[in-house]
């Protein structure tokens, strides 16, 4: 399937990378996605991520919800005026026929605090079940989107579960050789997610967000904004487990989230400030505000 | 006569902005029209997920010419000026008019207009629509967007069909031309379709899989879905919310019945009815005998060529959901709701206020103390005390962590389930409540104390903390919670001085006394005010007697804290009085009175003295007030009861109790009450006597809140004030008459003020 995905966007052309090497909770928070989604130059990218949700941990017993999954990414920038067509002709290629299910796009926006971004989209339902997310990026770090992305993110494992007809995700074949998604997964859902909920050490998290958020600032006072991204997205992760560990409550959880926007805000803003004046030479009706 | 089509297809559309985005486009429509000088018959105006339309019938062929004219510069303005008028209105000088406008001469021009074609006005409209169209969210998108002015759409925007009586109306908006092609379904309808003229496109829509008219959809939903259950022997659980949106998601509506497993009906049928409507737009039905069925019902956006694909489908997803759901109903169960409430610790309820626990132990105190008092009757001290305990305890719970609206809800069938008193489940369940204006508002006893030592204890604290409302800005919802406060106050009658409240609250609070730095965080404010404010001599001697001052500055954020939340309460007393129709004059009239602090007796007071008010007594006394309250203002007169002469004192309070204090003010008394030196006239003396009997009979009523009686005696002063103006010369050339008449007029108008302060009231 994924192989499939890769042929088909690589023919509409997107490069094809692989995924970023850090734990992070969605594929948008790739540099591929978010620092790309700055700037006026096109961009067409489709890449595998692996993401982490640590309250989504169902110790292996849901059939569907996962800590760990991976997504399919694809970032089509200026968002091209087929781009429904295109997500559509995708479904078919891996074998979902629009006549037989039914397709839905039901209104989904999406906003990352976080990430000082904001978008359009809907949620895309394969009877009922949302198996892809469809975003159009209207902001990203606090500055405008110009031109505005085109985000599409598929749920591989529900997609597959569709393909294949089954009821619980760990039932998926992973290979043809009789290997199933549960044989590879299920030990590591029961022990991330005693971890995730119960074990993981909240006094070492709360360190560990307060490094990362040091660090962040350290890499921004050096303009390596791309270093200070990534901390950004350490201190993201590091706050995810510390709410699966049910440490922050509701009025906390405003103030750890601001800190953490501010962390990838600051880091975008630095790359798009350094980056203005070369996209403003080659784009002269583009400007950063 | 034309008949006008126009078409914007567009990406889908959220559903729940279609109601609104046809009103726009009928309004912004209309809006050109009229601006044109056309009049618009009968407009019909559709929307599916994918596009809205218009069909605007009867239109006439071409605008009716019209006579305008125009004002230019003044008789002897620079030739520059004159020519640019001219220009502006294709004349030449010599056909210009000249007109005396203020005495000035002025050039006019008067032309006539001709009738324009009905084309050009609609294609100059169709633009201007477009534009102009306000949408709750609207995006850029595509390469136009590299520029921030690009057009902004709720989704992208695919094409235009406009068609007068059958002709293309010829538009280009930001690069996507008008026509005659649209789509149909997504999926049963392949490329594009020509729509022919407003005529015919509802039906080669219809051909295409799309139904356009939105109410067609709704119908076909409703009577789907109540078939579908029907056929299954069960009945359909209506939900008209439901069916709008569902049919703002579709074009070829088919409702489709599946079943879910049986199982899952042991958990709460709330908790399935959430899960379906809101996760997943589902209808759920009931057996006969009125309970929840194991089925669901969905709404496909198309005729499947393998409908139980979808419906098995569907089923997944909810099973799915419902799986969840029952992992949280049983996992929460294993704890009792004490042993979750322990949880509470964890959670921070405001970074200067402490944990959730311990705003629990704050309420669980606040709730015993509403009953033992007795302000909260018939209810059981433990019992309200126990409720307010575990109250909160089902945020920590699983269930709620993942449907917060089921806040209260769970805390309430948990309780059940582990056997509480169906009193404190209730107050559980139902201590959120009031939220908002048309809630259901309490009455169990047991609840309301829960519910109302809920509400104040968060006023308060924020209060103290000075985190208050500000413009648009409530994070707390404080102003939710003092409407909340005011409406179990008077539902429920419940009677109570905010000052003994706060008492109590602030005796709750001074169990641990602060340092410093704990209190200058909390308080934000700091030991120099208690210095400031005279509290205390110096920084040393705070540090001295440390435990005295930080309870006296306690004391004094208390005091300060307490007035605030009691004017905010009136604040939102008032809002909402005028809400019901009460005028805020006569709210401030009777708040003007001052130390009022039991909102159910101030209201009492208002709405008495609105029916006073509403009486011919009423307004006459009021004009009797205003104009004795003006000659006093006027003479700047300050009766002589309340002027004590002669003491040498400049606080006469300072003497209470001295033998030559009471006499003076006896005195002083005397006079004020009209031991004349002359014997008054007719009216005078009605009044004096009708002050006589009013007066203290007013003071009484209002002492025993008989405040119906205490309008009916003011009341009986309205002839004899009336008479009096109309008799007596105030400004008599006797002083002595004088000085006794605005004393008299004084004492008429303190007598009336001790009611209301009727010079707040307008009119």
């Amino acid at each position: 399937m994924i192989l499939t995905l890769h042929d088909f966007w690589a023919a509409n052309g997107c490069v094809i990378l692989q995924p970023y090497d850090m734990r992070m909770g969605a594929g948008t928070f790739h540099t591929a996605t978010t620092l790309r989604a700055l700037g006026p130059e096109p961009w067409n990218a489709a890449f595998v991520q692996p993401c982490r949700r640590p309250t989504d941990g169902r110790y292996g017993e849901n059939p569907n919800r996962l800590q760990h999954y991976y997504q399919y990414q694809v970032i089509l920038k200026p968002s091209p005026a087929d781009i429904q067509e295109l997500y559509l002709d995708s479904l078919k290629a891996i074998g979902i026929d629009p006549l037989r299910h039914d397709i839905r796009f039901v209104e989904d926006d999406w906003e990352s605090p976080t990430l000082g971004a904001w978008g359009l989209g809907w949620e895309v339902w394969c009877d009922g079940m949302e198996v892809t997310q469809f975003t159009y990026f209207q902001q990203m770090g606090g500055f405008d989107c110009k031109p505005v992305a085109g985000e599409l993110t598929y749920g591989l494992e529900r997609l597959a579960m569709y393909i294949q007809g089954v009821d619980n995700v760990y039932e998926l074949a992973f290979n043809q050789h009789g290997v199933s998604y549960g044989e590879v997964f299920l030990e590591n859902e029961k022990q991330m997610s005693k971890w995730n909920f119960e074990v993981a050490d909240t006094d070492g998290l709360f360190d560990l967000f307060a490094k990362a958020e040091a660090e962040c600032r350290n890499a921004l006072e050096n303009d390596v904004p791309i270093a200070a991204y990534e901390q950004a997205v350490e201190a993201s992760h590091v706050f995810n487990l510390l709410q699966a560990r049910g440490v922050i409550s509701v009025q906390e959880r405003a103030s750890y989230m601001g800190r953490v926007r501010d962390l990838a805000r600051g880091s975008c803003e630095k790359y798009a400030e350094q980056m203005a004046e070369r996209w403003q030479a080659q784009y002269p009706e583009w400007s950063l505000v | 006569m034309a008949d006008f089509l126009l078409e914007l297809r567009c990406e889908e559309i959220p559903a729940r902005m279609q109601a609104g985005a046809r009103a726009e486009l009928e309004k912004l429509f209309r809006r050109e029209m009229e601006a044109a000088g056309v009049k618009p018959g009968e407009l019909t105006v559709w929307s599916t997920p994918r596009r809205l339309a218009l069909i605007a019938r009867g239109l006439p062929t071409e605008t009716e010419a019209v006579r305008e004219e125009a004002k230019g510069p003044p008789v002897g303005a620079p030739d520059k000026a004159v020519e640019g008028f001219c220009r502006k209105n294709g004349v030449s000088r010599d056909q210009l008019e000249v007109r005396e406008v203020k005495g000035r001469e002025t050039y006019f021009v008067e032309k006539n207009v001709a009738g324009r074609p009905m084309v050009r006005v609609v294609q100059e409209a169709i633009p201007e629509v477009i534009r102009s169209f306000s949408w709750p969210k609207s995006m850029r998108w595509g390469e136009a967007s590299i520029s921030s002015g690009s057009t902004r759409w709720v989704r992208p925007l695919s094409s235009v069909v406009a068609l007068l009586d059958g002709d293309v109306v010829a538009v280009v908006t930001d690069g996507l031309a008008s026509g005659r092609l649209t789509r149909g379904h997504r999926f049963h309808s392949e490329g594009e379709i020509e729509i022919g003229s407003a005529d015919d496109y509802a039906a080669t829509l219809r051909n295409a899989f799309v139904i356009v008219d939105h109410e067609e959809r709704a119908s076909i939903i409703r009577e789907g879905a109540a078939k579908a259950a029907a056929e299954a022997r069960l009945t359909l659980v209506e939900d008209e919310g439901l069916v709008v949106e569902n049919a703002g998601l579709t074009e070829w509506p088919v409702p489709l019945l599946g079943r879910f497993d049986e199982s899952y009906l042991d958990v709460p049928p709330e908790v399935i009815q959430l899960t379906a409507r809101v996760n997943q737009k589902y209808f759920v039905c009931e057996d006969s005998a009125g309970k929840l069925a194991n089925a669901f019902i969905c709404t496909a956006n198309l005729a499947s060529n393998d409908p139980a694909v979808v419906v098995d489908g569907n089923r997944k997803v909810l099973a799915a959901r419902l799986s969840d759901a029952r992992f949280f109903w049983e996992l929460d169960q294993k704890k009792t709701l004490e042993e979750h409430a322990k949880g509470l610790e964890r959670i921070t309820f405001h970074e200067k206020l402490g944990t959730v626990a311990d705003k629990v132990d704050r309420v669980a105190k606040l709730a015993r103390w509403l009953v033992e008092e007795g302000i909260v009757k018939d209810a059981d001290p433990d019992m309200a005390e126990q409720a307010a305990r575990l109250a909160k305890a089902d945020l920590v719970t699983e269930m709620v962590g993942e449907f917060p609206e089921l806040q209260g809800l769970m805390g309430g069938y948990y309780a059940r389930a582990e056997g509480l008193p169906d009193a404190v489940a209730d107050a559980i369940r139902d201590h959120y409540k009031p939220v908002g204006q048309g809630d259901e508002v309490p009455t169990s006893p047991v609840t309301v104390a829960v519910s109302l030592a809920d509400k104040l204890d968060t006023l308060f604290q924020f209060f103290l903390i000075k985190e208050r409302p500000t413009g648009s800005k409530d994070p707390f919802a404080l102003r939710r919670a003092a409407i909340a406060v005011g409406q179990l106050l008077t539902k429920n009658n419940l009677r109570f001085r905010f000052r003994d409240l706060f008492e109590f609250l602030a005796d709750v609070e001074e169990h641990q006394l602060p340092s410093e730095s704990q209190w200058r965080q909390k308080y934000d404010c700091s030991f120099e005010e208690l210095i400031e404010d005279g509290f205390a001599p110096s920084m040393d001697a705070i540090h001295k007697e440390k435990e005295l001052f930080t309870g006296m500055l306690l004391g004094v954020q208390h005091a300060r804290g307490r007035d605030d939340v009691v004017e905010f309460l009136v604040d939102r007393l008032k809002v909402q009085q005028r809400e019901a129709g009460v005028r805020h004059d006569l709210i401030d009239a009777v708040v003007a009175l001052g130390g009022e602090d039991d909102l159910v007796r101030l209201l009492a007071r208002v709405h008495a003295l609105k029916a006073f008010m509403e009486t011919e007594d009423g307004t006459n006394l009021l004009a009797g007030y205003k104009r004795a309250a003006n000659i006093l203002k006027k003479e700047d007169w300050t009766a002589s009861d309340t002027r004590i002469d002669g003491l040498g004192e400049e606080d006469p309070l300072a003497l209470a109790g001295k033998p030559e204090f009471d006499e003076t003010m006896r005195a002083a008394q005397a006079q004020g009450r009209g031991d004349l030196s002359y014997t008054p006239e007719k009216a005078e003396k009605a009044l004096i006597d009708a002050l006589d009997d009013a007066a203290p009979k007013a003071e009484q009523a209002v002492e025993e809140e008989r405040f119906e009686d205490a309008m009916a005696a003011l009341a009986t002063l309205r002839a004899p004030i009336d008479a009096f103006f109309e008799d007596v010369t105030v400004n008599d050339d006797d002083p002595a008459k004088r000085k006794a008449r605005l004393d008299l007029l004084s004492r008429f108008t303190r007598a009336v003020g001790k009611v209301a302060d009727f010079s707040r009231i307008e009119g």
